[in-house]
């Protein structure tokens, strides 16, 4: 049986590169950067999830067919806000005819 | 116990039966996704509908305690992954250190989250008849606290599950059901916990930074 391990030091860096994420998001919360702070504090999350996924729930280790089965929850997380947002979001552009 | 009785009898091998039990795990993570992912439509949904209500209420949240619950969760990843570490190395202390450790830090958050919560019934911020805010976006605000509740309390029972599982699992390796050629409980609780963990790295700046600039 193939047994992966990651040390202990690889789990340590991970947790304090986690921690540090967590300083730069409150940071940059803090800070005016406009229609971006949303999107700089996703792309923050997205990371810190990634190392999680990656590292923590050793994804690095993982079947081709566990990466796939993985990443149909944010492809349909991407359509579920996706085609929502693209309703809420165009529902003013056509006037309806007869109002 | 040798290793060839910890394995059912469907499985060719304990490796087929772990890649079996992992992907297993991660098709119902999927799921779960998509079980926060509705509370995250709604909630990027009304927050384009209403950004300022949204933000004035993300005010009435201790942006302080979030973040310092934040470090907590992130805290009890570290050692949930050290306990899966030991497992796989067959070290049974270890392995227990890591899940009580795991559990302790699982319920200071939810501790701390009890506080905020018991916090937000002082001040009339739970949605109802007794909801009061100040300012003309009231219900709004409203909106914004309602999903506050739904998401924070779906992810805090999923925590309290998860410390219930992280118990069985204490238990478990205690009794010495575990060893360096089958720990996959271990393993496959560990993937649930660190998930829980990914669902608040975004619920914390979603509900607790907005506007903050």
């Amino acid at each position: 049986m193939s047994s992966h391990t990651t040390s202990a030091l690889t789990l340590f860096l991970v947790f304090f590169a986690l921690v540090g994420l967590t300083g730069v998001t409150v940071w940059v919360a803090y800070i005016d950067l406009g229609i971006w702070s949303t999107p700089v504090a996703i792309a923050i999350a997205t990371l810190k999830a990634s190392l999680v996924v990656v590292i923590f729930m050793e994804m690095r280790f993982g079947q081709p067919i566990t990466w796939f089965a993985s990443s149909t929850g944010i492809l349909f997380l991407i359509l579920l806000i996706g085609l929502t947002m693209a309703d809420i979001v165009s529902r003013g552009w056509l006037g309806v005819p007869g109002k | 116990m040798s290793s060839s009785t910890t394995v059912a009898h469907q499985f060719d091998d304990a490796a087929q039966q772990k890649r079996a039990s992992t992907l297993g795990m991660w098709v119902f993570l999927v799921t779960e996704v998509m079980m926060f992912g509705g509370l995250f439509t709604a909630y990027v949904v009304y927050r384009s509908l209403y950004p300022e209500a949204f933000a004035q209420a993300s005010h009435h949240l201790n942006a302080e305690l979030g973040a310092a619950n934040t470090l907590v969760l992130l805290g009890s990843s570290l050692t949930m992954a050290l306990a899966v570490r030991s497992a796989q190395l067959g070290k049974r202390a270890g392995t227990v250190i890591g899940l009580i450790a795991t559990i302790v830090l699982g319920s200071v958050f939810l501790g701390v989250k009890a506080y905020e919560y018991s916090h937000k019934f002082h001040e009339n911020l739970i949605p109802g008849p007794s909801f009061v805010f100040p300012g003309s976006e009231a219900d709004h605000a409203q909106l914004f606290f309602s999903l506050y509740f739904a998401m924070t309390g779906l992810h805090a029972l999923h925590m309290v599950i998860g410390v219930g599982i992280l118990g069985t699992l204490t238990v478990m390796a205690a009794r010495k059901r575990f060893s360096a050629e089958y720990h996959n409980p271990v393993e496959i609780g560990g993937l649930y916990w660190h998930f829980v963990d990914i669902v608040w790295i975004y619920l914390f700046p979603l509900l607790y930074l907005l506007g903050r600039h």
